[in-house]
């Protein structure tokens, strides 16, 4: 096994969300055979080969530093599942 | 202090950059607006909403980069910082880990007690600020995100500091510079310039790090002295009673003077890097980086330097011109109309601070302009006035803004070189004070002191001082 199911269960809490016992099972295997393709890659030699960091043969897309509107007040809480005095709501959070 | 451990400093300090729009979008960075009015898709975390860089953000950057002589790198990329908070609506932070864009800088600082010292600047990146948390009611936290998305440098230093005194000269020293730059406004309460202290103690001649705690919350000089000052005693207490320092995170209360423990905050330092495919890799040509370093301001450590050597100015003088870089600004345009540096910081350093703090004005408000300044010292020099008279002429151009000329015809300033008018008030004073007269010829010369002031008294001022004294020891050892 490349990852145990005690990683996954970390990375999951990390990204909030909660998985039954079968499904932590079902995943670790599921994530181990990936890991394993993955390892394909290593077979071949990276030496002296840049790592990429994007996709595209691209770089230096930039803005000039101008005002664009924003969205407004209302607008930007309308998918607010609760707001109030034009703030998002959230549960109480402990510093 | 207990002198059997040495104390190890690090800091991490955020710089809010003086940009008009967010990082990777247009809205404004303006403090104090309504909650979310500056908010749009990018900053609000909406799904498919794209982030553009903000070039002047990578401009700054390379500013502060080489006035900190770090190394501006070729090529760097923006990654995803992932954890959950409600200030951060995409649940990652956009900022950069590997490939900063500014590596191996530096900045020398100077303490009374150890002399100067170099402090090693690992790396400065750039990053987007998250939301601000409102506490409002036991239930429930106000999300505000007009701050999400605003453009930040986040300078991390070499644990290279072993005093709280170092820690502050060092931030003091990096605050001044983005100060100068004009990256940043500098404002610490407002949170434009925020510090985090990494703080670990180590028994002396060890090579190890200790534990370290990184302290948070702290928004003025002196609370982060405070802070560290505290916490350095905290952790001797703790290795002293057998106990182990814990690496955590402590926050500041200003309140009680001490740093308290930030629990639960453990887990959420795994963050899981990684490229951020929605911004492309950036690359800094070396035209670029040549014409942004032709644009640099002179700095304060070249002008305290230049302003001895060139000015023959002492250093007390050239600090205190320097530090700002409007003041500074002041000074060499007054130099430049009256080229006769000493005079002129006498008086920027005396008469226009002075004023400036007493009417709580910056520099760029004063009425008195380097033209107006350097207007009265021409007419002290030709002798027109007394320096006495000259601090009149002064507060009449503060009021008026008329020049010194002008006031010294209007109101009959001029000063008295005409022999004979100061013979006669001379010999009035002879006159008038006979038993003085006696006793000065008696013997106590300490008198001249009184003659030269009933003379200058009588002529409102205006007699030339050095004349005066001439003719009174010439008239009383008649």
């Amino acid at each position: 096994m490349k990852i145990s199911q005690e990683d996954v269960a970390h990375v999951a809490r990390l990204a909030r969300l909660s998985l039954e016992a079968q499904e932590l099972e079902t995943l670790t295997s599921q994530i181990d055979a990936i890991l394993g393709y993955v390892d394909k890659l290593n077979e071949l030699d990276t030496e002296h080969v840049e790592p990429m960091a994007h996709a595209v043969p691209m770089s230096n897309a930039f803005r000039d530093d101008e005002l664009n509107p924003s969205l407004g007040l209302d607008r930007a809480m309308q998918n607010a599942p609760l707001s109030g005095d034009g703030c998002f709501m959230v549960p109480k959070v402990i510093e | 202090m207990n002198s059997r451990y040495e104390v190890v400093i690090g800091l991490e300090v955020h710089v809010q950059l003086t940009t008009r729009s967010k990082i990777f979008c247009g809205c404004s960075t303006a403090f104090g607006q309504l909650p979310n009015s500056q908010t749009c898709p990018v900053c609000l975390g909406l799904p498919g909403a794209l982030p553009v860089l903000n070039r002047q953000v990578v401009e700054y950057a390379i500013k502060a980069g080489l006035a900190t002589n770090s190394q501006i790198a070729p090529r760097s990329i923006f990654a995803r910082k992932n954890y959950f908070y409600p200030d951060l609506p995409k649940g990652y932070q956009i900022s950069q880990f590997e490939l900063p864009i500014c590596e191996h800088g530096w900045l020398d600082i100077e303490t009374r007690d150890l002399g100067r010292k170099r402090v090693g600047i690992t790396r400065i990146h750039m990053e987007e600020d998250a939301g601000k948390l409102l506490h409002n009611d036991s239930y429930s936290s106000a999300v505000d995100l007009n701050r999400a998305c605003t453009p930040l440098l986040e300078v991390v230093s070499e644990p290279d500091m072993r005093s709280a005194d170092e820690a502050i000269a060092y931030l003091k020293q990096l605050h001044q510079i983005v100060v100068y730059l004009g990256v940043c406004d500098g404002n610490m309460e407002e949170g434009s310039f925020r510090c985090d202290a990494n703080v670990s103690i180590r028994p002396w001649g060890q090579e190890t790090l200790g534990t370290r705690a990184e302290l948070k919350n702290l928004n003025s000089f002196r609370f982060i002295k405070q802070a560290i000052e505290y916490e350095v005693e905290r952790q001797i207490d703790v290795i002293e009673d057998g106990g182990e320092v814990v690496q955590e995170t402590r926050l500041y209360d200003a309140d009680n003077g001490i740093t308290r423990s930030m629990r639960g905050k453990e887990e959420a330092h795994d963050y899981r890097y990684f490229p951020d495919p929605d911004l492309l890799p950036l690359q800094v040509s070396d035209t670029w980086i040549d014409e942004v370093r032709s644009r640099l301001p002179e700095l304060p450590a070249a002008k305290l330097q230049r302003y001895q050597e060139e000015f023959g100015l002492p250093e007390y003088d050239a600090g205190v011109l320097s530090a700002d870089r409007a003041v500074a600004e002041y000074f060499e345009a007054v130099v430049s109309l009256f080229e006769q540096p000493k005079t002129c910081s006498n008086w920027v350093m005396g008469e226009i601070l002075g004023a400036l703090k007493e009417k709580n004005l910056t520099i760029d408000q004063c009425p008195v302009t380097p033209e107006l300044l350097a207007g009265i010292l021409k007419r002290i020099d030709d002798n027109t006035i007394s320096g006495k008279i000259a601090k009149t002429v002064f507060e009449e151009i503060w009021i008026t803004g008329k020049n010194a000329d002008q006031i010294i015809d209007e109101k009959g300033l001029k000063q008295v070189t005409d022999s004979g008018a100061i013979e006669s008030i001379v010999a009035d004073v002879i006159a008038a004070n006979p038993d003085q007269v006696a006793e000065y010829r008696g013997g106590k010369e300490k008198l001249m002191g009184f003659f030269v002031g009933q003379v200058m008294q009588a002529s409102k001022g205006k007699a030339n001082p050095g004349m005066a004294n001439q003719l009174l020891k010439k008239k009383l050892s008649e």
